[in-house]
């Protein structure tokens, strides 16, 4: 594949700017950049779903157009998508159907999934619906799904993300294979480590355009990302000054809660003790009952009275309202339709966690928005949230502004005890030190952080103590320094599970 | 040729004004198109149709009546709406209030003083709300599909309305007509303005305006636009969904109801089989046309109640029957939903003939 | 007795088969349109006129089906090609249908119409009892059955059907999958309104053959509960419309008997029995959102 200044413009922004990529055969060539830089702009091209506005592909040394997914698939490319192209209820085989030009008789097919994936290390059940599934298995069915159509190319946008560390080195395995078999690569990630790892190439883009090409190999994982921002990252300093522990703010009391929809995740007999001046993070893998835990903690989802203590009152049946007059504040991980409504003024969007608490904001039922303005101008000002003009609507902030925007209007209320969900999930570099630094900054001024992650490289960035989630059973929090990447893993892959059951 | 929407990064305030008056324009245009196909003068037409009845107090009097209901029921129906609760079933809740509100008139003819009329009001806006909470606790409490129950309530309340004009509520003295006893002087909505209007416009003016006020400046008009927009982020602001849809059934029934009190009260004077031109119905377009925002509406209501007023005129002048006048509301309903579109995106034209290259914006 | 009791269920649950069919289709696709009373109505008046001045049934049937295709195209166009809310715009349908059908049907008022003749299956129409009530109707009936056993065919056991559930589950998987989301929803939006147009014709040429205003009487919605009761499986909307068929027949057979019991309430009982059987559907979560289209009413915008 040789792509030759490929542009791509969306209204008034510019997401790929002449950009040129070769990608040899048997290679796995990494594309690096921040959030934002237009990696996926120009994969979605590669694979179709969008149309360049300038610049021609070469495939195998012929100019063809790519105008379609179905013809990126003849010409033998396949794509694994980060945030999956599955369909939740239909099984297996149906869904590996929907993606083949002939997918020939259900029964046929069913057997050569089963075939294939065995012989690639990646074992699926052809009849299971995929609502059932959990998210690794989820993203095999996508990589089976390539490797049916008998690929060139394969195209992963961040594929270890939502994978355990173990997951992810036979992940690795599988890719070095295809690569010896003459299949090309074309690997999106932020995970520099891994990059290096196995990675013959990379291409770095910023603002979308080409800024770099280098042998991964060669770098190290600093070099690299700097190449990717352009600059220096500042590193988040977690100060020396040991955490001065205070008395427990959040206590889960063996928190059981059945799963509200046939999709969703039980909790079981999770337990934990927070105290003031520490950040504890709790990692693990999408879909194992993250957002579960976090409804239940912020009272959106009531559960039993003694489940859930603040400040030592037992309170699990109580409103998110009045656990917010107890200085408790919350970050959901969706930014727009849960932390924040898109079509509404950034202002009003202060109104919305803050009416209740003391900030005068509301008055006999009357809301006061010139104060809620002011509140939104601090937050600007001391989060660094960047903006086209004054308070515009939530929507129309990039990803990381509006993190930096629904993170900072609860520090900027000095909570006592914070509940962050994917604090820098799909944020820029830049943005996320910020953010994690104002976590530890908090914490270490007094009040109880708890983090909910994905990301082990901001957990062990941020954490005093870690606990991993897994099927909604939660591991016992353990010192950080005594915790390694291996052992997460494990306790990711079911060990917080049955840890979680002798407790 | 390709239509594609290019999303607006932000709501147009220019479009939001001028949505809805695109919208009176095309359908117009619509209304011309059809009096011509019918072999009439299409200016002919709409002159007698949109303008002519705003040139005589007669005709700008009935126009008003009408719109009177329409705005009230409207307003309430605003607030579900923006709510993300589809209450379509304002004909019944209108129905069963006027059926709370004539039980004294029609049951105690004789009970007439100065608390009659008010004691009526009140009584219609609780029947019309209770009325309203069926659908709205069938949905808090089994997730039922609030659009479908609403809507077979208004069937349930008109053949309710005819079994007792029929029946039990029928006039002793009315030679078997099926019609209630008229309700009397005491039981009757005064008029206002040296008779040129009933009470019940500036009843219905105060109460458009308080639910702005409310709409605007308030927590619980906050309540209601996060929950329509967001509800998750709603529930996170710690508000409750169930709560703001009985509350917003609840306003809308009683409101309905108050309206459906007033038009027996005001207008009818007794209880007949059929005591509403579908306004119920009607005031969908209203809300809509309005914005969902009830100082839109009082203008919007204004321009449906001409709608009906214009169908009989140009019954009369032009021969053309009356029923043009529910294509009308129906064709501008579409209008305004089509228009509103230019609210959150651009619409691109695209030739086929130059892919990505020329387009014209709108 | 039970012979011709059963015979009036079936004229009373046909329409209802239908429209409740083609919106089935179109709700797995994703899409809510709450227009089909609108779509029914217009069908009817359409068959209803056309029948009577060609003097055909066929071109009647034709011309109901034309009808209810044009009606939903608008629908589509708004949904789907203006992104237009479906609730607001579906009920803008239905207020667009009465009021258009008010206006043609005017001249039809009183006007004596024309009944679809019976299609006697030679052989099987000689069995007892079930010979005389099954196998003696009018095509709309025939067509009904075949139309529900097609439907229940392709969606679970072609390809266009899996595609068409898996625009309804997912639109963004299918639209990166290369699936033109837009365009397979239309169809099952036309197909939808086919489907409502010939419903109404099967109420104005062999339920009642003649032009009644307002005459679906909310078959319409009625249709739309029958596939929420159905869970989107075709072949319970069978067994839903039969249901209330046999309830609406209830009711004439009650009245005609001249028991002491108001008129009005008898009629209604659909209307009650509608709402009961929602409130028993939806109190069960687990079997609700099960079959429940992940994108019912979700609007969709492709990114380009």
């Amino acid at each position: 594949m040789d792509a030759r200044a490929l542009t791509k413009r969306f209204g008034d922004i510019l997401a790929n700017d002449r950009v040129d990529l070769v990608i040899n055969k048997g290679e796995i060539h990494a594309l690096l950049g921040e959030n934002g830089a237009g990696k996926s702009t120009l994969v979605k091209m590669f694979y179709g779903s969008l149309e360049p506005d300038g610049g021609e592909i070469l495939w195998q040394g012929n100019r063809v157009k790519i105008d379609n997914p179905a013809t990126a698939r003849e010409l033998g490319i396949g794509m694994v998508f980060q945030h999956f192209s599955l369909f939740e209820a239909l099984t297996v085989v149906e869904n590996i159907a929907l993606a083949l030009p002939n997918p020939g008789r259900m029964a046929d097919l069913a057997k050569r999934i089963e075939a294939v994936s065995k012989d690639y290390g990646l074992p699926l059940t052809p009849t299971d619906v995929v609502a059932d599934l959990p998210v690794g298995i989820r993203q095999r069915i996508e990589i089976v799904r390539c490797l049916l159509q008998e690929p060139r190319l394969i195209i992963m946008d961040e594929p270890t993300s939502v994978l355990t560390p173990q997951e992810a080195d036979r992940l690795f395995l599988t890719l070095q294979r295809l690569a010896k078999e003459g299949c090309a690569v074309l690997y999106i990630s932020h995970r520099l480590e891994e990059v290096k790892r196995i990675c013959h190439h990379a291409t770095i883009l910023r603002h979308g355009q080409v800024v770099r090409e280098c042998d991964p190999t060669k770098e190290t994982p600093a070099s690299l990302a700097s190449m990717m921002v352009g600059a220096d990252v500042a590193a988040v300093s977690a100060s020396e000054k040991k955490a001065n522990l205070g008395g427990v703010r959040l206590g889960l009391k063996n928190l059981s809660a059945p799963a509200a929809t046939p999709f969703a995740t039980a909790l079981n007999k999770i337990s934990l003790d927070l105290r003031a001046g520490e950040v504890v993070a709790i990692a693990g893998v999408a879909g194992n009952g993250q957002g579960e835990l976090f409804d239940a903690i912020s009272g959106e989802r009531p559960v039993r009275s003694f489940m859930i203590e603040i400040d030592g009152t037992a309170c699990g049946t109580k409103s998110i309202t009045w656990r917010r007059r107890q200085n408790a504040a919350f970050v959901p991980e969706e930014r727009l339709g849960h932390g924040a409504v898109p079509g509404m003024l950034l202002s009003q969007n202060v109104v919305l966690t803050r009416h209740a608490t003391s900030d005068g904001l509301s008055w006999g039922g009357l809301v006061s928005l010139p104060k809620a303005v002011s509140i939104q101008e601090r937050i600007k000002r001391d989060f660094d949230v960047r903006m086209s003009h004054d308070n515009p609507e939530a929507r129309s902030l990039s990803g990381g502004n509006l993190q930096k925007f629904v993170v900072g209007r609860e520090l900027d209320r000095k909570p006592g005890l914070l509940v962050v969900d994917q604090p820098t999930w799909g944020v820029d570099a830049g943005a996320a030190a910020l953010i994690r630094q104002a976590l530890i900054d908090l914490a270490r001024s007094g009040s109880a952080v708890l983090a909910i992650s994905q990301d082990l490289d901001e957990i062990f960035e941020i954490a005093d103590r870690i606990a991993v989630i897994s099927r909604g059973y939660l591991s016992e929090a353990e010192p950080a320094e005594k915790m390694t990447r291996e052992r997460v893993g494990l306790l990711m892959a079911g060990g917080a599970e049955t840890q979680g059951d002798v407790a | 040729m390709r239509i594609e929407l290019v999303k607006r990064k932000e709501q147009s305030k220019a479009m939001a004004l001028l949505s809805p008056v695109i919208a009176i324009a095309l359908t117009a245009l619509s209304a011309a198109i059809i009096f011509s196909l019918t072999g009439h003068n299409p200016a002919l037409g709409l002159y007698k149709f949109f303008i002519e009845p705003l040139t005589q107090q007669w005709s700008l009097e009935a126009t008003i009546d009408k719109a009177t209901p329409l705005i009230l029921i409207a307003c309430g129906l605003a607030i579900c709406y923006l709510s993300n609760n589809w209450n379509i079933g304002a004909e019944g809740q209108f129905i069963i209030g006027a059926l709370f509100g004539s039980f004294l008139p029609i049951l105690f003819p004789d009970f007439e003083n100065g608390a009659t009329l008010p004691l009526m009001l009140v009584s219609g806006a609780l029947g019309g709300a209770l009325w309203a909470l069926i659908p709205a606790l069938l949905k808090t409490r089994f997730n039922t599909n609030e659009i479908l129950t609403s809507l077979m309530l208004v069937y349930v309340a008109s053949l309710l309305l005819d079994y007792l004009v029929r029946g039990p509520w029928r006039d002793p003295g009315g030679f078997n007509f099926p019609e209630s006893r008229m309700f009397s002087d005491a039981a009757t909505l005064p008029e206002v303005f040296g008779g040129a209007l009933s009470l019940a416009t500036p009843i219905t003016l105060v109460i458009a305006i308080v639910l702005a006020v409310l709409l605007a400046k308030t927590l619980k008009g906050f309540e209601i636009r996060v929950m329509g927009q967001s509800p998750r982020a709603g529930s996170f602001a710690g508000f409750s969904a169930k709560g703001l849809t009985l509350f917003s059934f609840a306003l809308a029934g009683a409101l309905a109801g108050l309206a459906g009190t007033m038009e027996v009260s005001g207008a009818l004077n007794q209880l007949l089989p059929t005591i509403s031109p579908g306004y119920g119905f009607t005031a969908i377009i209203v809300a809509f046309l309005g914005r969902l925002n009830p100082l839109g509406i009082i203008v919007a209501g204004f321009v449906l109640a001409l709608s009906y007023i214009g169908g009989e005129a140009v019954q009369t002048a032009l021969g053309v029957s009356n029923k043009i006048a529910s294509v009308i509301q129906g064709l501008l309903l579409f209008f305004v939903l089509a228009c509103d579109t230019l609210i959150l995106y651009r619409v691109r034209v695209i030739s086929r003939r130059a892919p990505g290259g020329e387009a014209s914006h709108v | 007795m039970f012979e011709a009791v059963l015979l009036t269920v079936i004229t009373a649950a046909t329409p209802l088969l239908i429209a409740a069919i083609g919106e089935l289709v179109v709700e797995r696709s994703g899409v809510l349109n709450l227009g089909v009373e609108g779509m029914m109505i217009m069908g009817a008046v359409m068959g209803f006129a056309v029948a009577n001045l060609t003097g055909s049934g066929a071109l009647g049937i034709f011309a109901a089906i034309l009808a209810g295709v044009a009606m939903s195209a608008l629908f589509g166009f708004l949904v789907l090609n203006l992104v237009a809310n479906q609730v607001a715009t579906g009920l803008a349908l239905t207020i667009l249908g009465i009021g258009f059908s008010g206006l043609i049907g005017e001249a039809f008022i009183g006007v004596p119409g024309l009944k679809l003749p019976q299609i006697v299956i030679p052989g099987l129409s000689d069995i007892p009892f079930f010979g005389p009530v099954f196998f003696r109707q009018d095509a709309i009936v025939y067509i009904s059955f075949a139309l529900v056993a097609a439907v229940a065919y392709t969606l679970f056991k072609t390809r266009v059907g899996l595609i068409l559930r898996a625009v309804g589950d997912n639109h963004g998987s299918a639209h990166a999958l290369g699936y033109s989301v837009i365009r397979i929803r239309f169809m099952a939006v036309l197909f939808g309104g086919a489907c409502s147009g010939l419903a109404g014709a099967y109420l104005s040429l062999a339920y009642t053959p003649q032009w009644v205003e307002n005459m679906t009487a909310g078959r319409g919605w009625i249709a739309l509960a029958l596939v929420v009761f159905s869970s989107w499986l075709p072949l319970r909307v069978i067994v839903g419309a039969y249901l209330f068929g046999a309830v609406n027949v209830l009711n004439l057979h009650a009245q005609a008997m001249e028991m002491d019991i108001p008129s009005q309430f008898l009629s209604s009982l659909p209307y009650l029995a509608t709402i009961l059987v929602l409130v028993l559907i939806s109190a069960n979560r687990r079997l609700t959102l099960v079959n429940t289209p992940a994108c019912l009413g979700k609007s969709f915008v492709p990114d380009r």
